[in-house]
């Protein structure tokens, strides 16, 4: 039971960092400009795939450096070419735009790497096991997720709050026009902030790519479940979505680990329902089989209860 | 518009609707007709929501899908003869359990519109379409459920076997469902969910509950999408969890927009158009989806509202005469980017091709030389170099067009 508990925790943060490296750029663009960026997994996706063709010829490390790099580019100019000429056509246009976005860089992705899985692998040199508890291995690999986000994340935080530059983003995002009147050219910071939150997608789908496999629909399967997290851990917050992003992790993580259902349920109450009962599906539920559907169930929740998230703003 | 102007476009589109078969009889075109039919009214009470609510939602699907699982399970039990009444009624069936889903969704996710209204549409979108895979005694898993429409009491005779019959219920029902849509924009109702949608404070402070309009038209915009939904299970007899995903979601957002949201025959040709796209460009294409989102995102980038909206810009200028100053200017723009369009599928085609020979426009191409890639690429780029030269003389028409002289103003008034 105890194996469970502690590998599970283990994989819920690898999932739940990793989660966090997608959305603290989508909260960072979504502070930005007030819009969520529906592309945002397509995002990572494209940096898995970069990643994947870039491995081939120069190997993982190459790959890691330069992937991010062309994401981040491609992200910026989509910023300075779609979604700044979008803006004027108000707040739905935008949300419609990175969806369509979205929509035809999975289009384009089977267009140029074809719609089967690439076999992209994690680097040899970390193909060994990192320790041995109660007789399971816990992959090199996974500790090299966990130690590469935490270390973006606490260079992310010292840049943000404690550069000269972080501290100008800082001010652009609520007061743009202050800013601009001190003379700062406040659609370049835009430009820069987008490219980098798409960056950070990018590092993301390099590493995941190797663990989660790399195919067409990669983005889609994280994609509404970052959404989530940013939303739960309300608009525009970067510690809600770190909350979040652990926390639907770990839950997602338990989830599948865990062999308990209805049918347990059923038993402590004393409970019998016969197996050709209409709602049979119902009694026989069982934990793993809802994992994938916990995060929009608190999602829905979050938004009835508390339209703002755990760490949102309160509304005007 | 006068109410005779108004009556004879209704008619002309019943008309144009019955008389469709008479033109094309072939299995195929009644096929694409039937979906085009199913398409055009979900495409309409998508509408409904955005463009005429200002809802945006990522899981219209839900309401469509559920239409239709039940409407299939109301076939399976008129075929075991638990219910009895003609099949003609089922897609107020579906529309009904559509209208029961809203009445229930509605009642939290209509606080607010804008992003927190997207976002919960999108949850509950993902929630249901994740749990029809769970339980699969109702939604029947991977494969769905089927059922079969001969059953039941004869329609005056008519039996359902065919196709064609289909077609002329499922107009009838467009029609109609078209028709109500149509007068729903009319009612106070639907008046004050546009007034709702601009600019909810004022609607308040006149003293509509904003949320309350809302939920109104969302009930009706679940309603119709449930006949949707409704139609689709009569036309194809079955349906599975992918008519109440994200994709299908998707894809109806794409349609309206396409077409132009905010005006009520935007939909419609949405529906039509894509449609067409789906069912002709995919036979003779396998990235028909990749031309579709690289359409789509031009029309959001250049055409804000769509096909619709480009039409109407040119009343203005219809009404007061000018659109033959037009015509030269959008031929020198036209033909360059209708060569750019041509050349660039071309190349897109040659650079996907698996086979050496390709053919494209009764014209031969080897794609395992460099030689026709460079050839296309040149018409390309040439075609693009045309398009922007041309631009000036475009935008320069347009605007003298538009110019109102003082002679044009009487003569409009007269």
């Amino acid at each position: 039971m105890l194996e469970v508990f502690i590998f599970a925790t283990l994989n819920g943060l690898v999932t739940g960092l990793l989660l966090f490296m997608l959305a603290s750029g989508l909260t960072l663009i979504f502070s930005m400009m007030g819009v969520l960026n529906f592309a945002h997994a397509s995002f990572y996706m494209l940096g898995a795939y970069f990643a994947y063709s870039i491995s081939l010829h120069f190997g993982f490390w190459t790959g890691l450096i330069f992937a991010p790099i062309i994401v981040g580019v491609l992200g910026a100019l989509v910023e300075r070419y779609g979604l700044r000429r979008v803006h004027q056509h108000g707040h739905v246009a935008e949300l419609v735009f990175t969806f369509g976005l979205a929509f035809l860089i999975e289009e384009a992705v089977q267009f140029f790497w074809g719609a089967d899985t690439k076999n992209y692998q994690s680097p040899d040199l970390l193909d060994f096991p990192l320790f041995t508890l109660f007789g399971q291995e816990f992959p090199a690999y996974r500790g090299f997720m966990i130690g590469i986000s935490i270390t973006i994340f606490i260079s992310l935080y010292y840049v943000l709050t404690k550069s000269r530059i972080g501290i100008i983003i800082q001010a652009a995002l609520t007061h743009p026009h202050t800013v601009s009147n001190l003379g700062h050219n406040v659609p370049l910071i835009f430009m820069g902030v987008f490219g980098v939150g798409t960056a950070l997608a990018g590092v993301a789908g390099v590493m995941a790519g190797p663990v989660l496999t790399t195919f067409p629909g990669m983005a889609v399967v994280l994609g509404s479940i970052v959404f989530v997290i940013v939303v739960i851990g309300g608009l525009g917050s970067l510690a809600g979505a770190f909350i979040a992003s652990i926390l639907i992790g770990l839950l997602q993580s338990y989830a599948i680990a865990s062999d308990l259902g209805m049918p347990d349920l059923l038993n402590i109450l004393g409970i019998e329902f016969s197996r050709d009962h209409p709602l049979t599906d119902l009694w026989t539920l069982t934990l793993p089989q809802i994992a994938p559907i916990l995060p929009f169930l608190l999602l829905v929740l979050v938004l009835i209860f508390r339209p703002t998230g755990l760490m949102g703003k309160r509304e005007q | 518009m006068t109410v005779i102007k108004k009556s004879t476009v209704w008619i002309c589109y019943l008309l144009g609707l019955l008389a469709l078969p008479q033109f094309f009889d072939s299995v195929l075109a009644i096929s694409i007709f039937n979906q085009m039919a199913i398409a055009i009214v979900f495409a309409l009470s998508y509408n409904m929501l955005l463009g005429q609510g200002g809802m945006l939602s990522f899981g219209h699907a839900v309401y469509f899908g559920l239409g239709g699982f039940l409407a299939v399970h109301a076939l399976v039990m008129i075929e075991f003869e638990i219910l009895s009444f003609s099949i003609i009624w089922i897609p107020l069936v579906g529309g009904f359990i559509g209208l029961l889903a809203a009445l229930f969704i509605g009642t939290f996710s209509t606080h607010k519109a804008g992003t927190v209204f997207a976002m919960i549409s999108l949850g509950i979108g993902e929630l249901i379409a994740a749990s029809s895979l769970i339980f699969v005694s109702f939604f029947g898993g991977e494969a769905g459920i089927s059922g079969d429409r001969t059953f039941g009491p004869p329609f005056f005779g008519i039996e359902w076997f065919q196709n064609l019959e289909i077609y002329y219920l499922a107009v009838a029902w467009v029609f109609i469902a078209t028709l109500f849509m149509y007068f729903f924009t009319l009612t106070p109702a639907g008046k004050m969910a546009n007034a709702v949608r601009d600019n909810p404070e004022r609607a308040e402070f006149i003293g509509y509950s904003a949320r309350r309009v809302r939920y109104i038209t969302f009930c009706a915009a679940g309603f119709f999408a449930g006949i949707a939904g409704g139609l689709f299970a009569l036309n194809y007899e079955f349906i599975t969890e992918e008519n109440l995903n994200a994709a299908t979601s998707g894809r109806v957002l794409l349609s309206a927009y396409i077409g132009g949201l905010g005006y009520f025959i935007g939909p419609i040709i949405g529906a039509v158009v894509l449609t067409l796209m789906n069912s002709l460009l995919s036979n003779y294409s396998d990235l028909w989806m990749l031309y579709l989102g690289i359409m789509f995102l031009l029309t959001v980038l250049f055409l804000p509202r769509g096909f619709a909206g480009f039409i109407m810009m040119h009343q203005m200028v219809w009404a007061h005469g000018k659109i033959k100053s037009l015509v030269l200017p959008y031929l020198i723009t036209g033909v360059p980017s209708f060569i750019f369009v041509i050349a660039s599928v071309g190349l897109i085609e040659l650079s996907h091709t698996d086979e050496a020979e390709f053919y494209y426009l009764g014209l031969n191409f080897d794609s395992t030389t460099a030689i026709d890639f460079i050839l296309i690429s040149i018409a390309v780029l040439a075609a693009l170099f045309c398009i922007r030269k041309s631009l000036p003389q475009l935008r320069a028409a347009w605007e003298s067009a538009n110019e109102i002289s003082d002679d044009d103003e009487k003569e409009a008034q007269s």
